[in-house]
């Protein structure tokens, strides 16, 4: 470099300068950008919800299975469900678990909005009929899933699991806690509206 | 009185250390159930190592290798079916994540949303430490120079002392 600068010398070095300093920070800050925004359309579709673990099952068609009967209703497979022409609600529940007799309550009531079949989890196939017997039976049909083999199928973690299938037998909407909460009802609700049940 | 307090006591402690003996079993299924493992010692090798990779969903922070939740049970089980089949860890593992996501994973994999998420720190640094600098810079410029009533008007007040 010369040691005589001319003034449009010193203005290729500002302008050189700028563009080494905002360079970085335009990217920077265009990155920064994009991260939030990801995140931020994540939680408004409620896939950025850290214990949503099970948000690959939803938007596929049901797993295949084949269950056998729980008294006092008759079993189901796939085909069934995907035979069907009105949303069903699929609802996994045991009679060792708390938060399913909790839930009871809720299901009577939904089921004069939509059908519910039910999916005994691991459960004694007496205990589970005891259950029914004692609380209400809200299941229109009812699966006996032993050894939670089928559950694994459907990433079910733990009891009470309810999933919404859509005529065609495509799952639409998955909730890992129980239906007697507003919020889950309500998301049900909406999940609901959208397959015109 | 006291007698009948210290019979309800040793009961109490007989009923708790019952309690214990009768968990025991529970806790030693983890991983040491013989019944459990494969008979090639390999590929019994290969499903703990799988294992080892896959979160409890109940649990959460355990392994299902590690963990005495039933599901973490049948998940091993999975797992160990697999490996008899001869399928290689990459497949079990992708199993696992169709169903339960993810989350399965103890270590996340790396996508667009994870490099973002660790490049974080580093990008707010750079940032910062950018803006900064463009702060500092434009604060050190000189000031104008004094206009000629400015001048006159610092000469008028020198000249009063």
């Amino acid at each position: 470099m010369s040691s005589e600068q001319t003034p449009a010398d010193c203005q290729n070095a500002v302008t050189r300068r700028r563009i080494l300093f905002g360079g970085p920070l335009l990217i920077g800050a265009g990155l920064c950008g994009a991260a939030f925004w990801k995140m931020l359309s994540g939680m408004q579709t409620g896939s950025f919800n850290p214990h949503d673990i099970n948000a690959p099952v939803t938007g596929r068609p049901v797993p295949d299975f084949k269950l056998p009967d729980q008294t006092p209703g008759t079993g189901f497979a796939t085909a069934d469900l995907k035979a069907l022409t009105r949303p069903v609600l699929i609802n996994f529940f045991a009679s060792w678990c708390i938060p399913c007799i909790a839930e009871m309550e809720a299901l009577l009531a939904l089921q004069k909005q939509l059908p519910i079949w039910g999916i005994a989890y691991k459960d004694k196939p007496e205990n589970a009929a005891g259950l029914l017997k004692h609380a209400g039976n809200p299941y229109a049909r009812i699966g006996s899933d032993r050894d939670g083999r089928v559950a694994i199928d459907w990433g079910v973690s733990g009891v009470p699991e309810s999933f919404l299938i859509a005529p065609g037998g495509m799952i639409v909407w998955h909730s890992a806690a129980g239906l007697d909460s507003p919020e889950v009802s309500d998301g049900l609700k909406n999940a609901l509206k959208a397959v015109g049940g | 009185m006291r007698a009948r307090l210290r019979v309800k006591a040793a009961f109490r402690l007989k009923t708790a250390l019952l309690l214990v003996c009768l968990s025991a079993p529970v806790m030693a299924w983890a991983v040491d159930d013989p019944s459990e493992m494969l008979p090639d010692p390999k590929q019994e090798r290969q499903a703990e190592a799988i294992g080892a990779q896959l979160r409890c969903l109940v649990c959460q922070n355990e392994s299902i290798e590690d963990s005495s939740a039933g599901l973490a049970r049948d998940l091993r089980k999975v797992v160990r079916e697999h490996v008899a089949k001869g399928e290689n860890s990459q497949q079990v593992i992708d199993w696992m994540v169709a169903r339960y996501g993810n989350f399965i994973r103890l270590s996340p994999p790396v996508t667009v949303a994870t490099l973002l998420l660790w490049g974080m720190p580093v990008l707010a640094l750079l940032v910062g430490i950018v803006s900064a600098v463009m702060i500092f810079r434009r604060r050190t410029v000189a000031p104008t120079p004094l206009s000629e009533a400015e001048q006159a008007r610092l000469r008028e007040l020198g000249d009063g002392q």
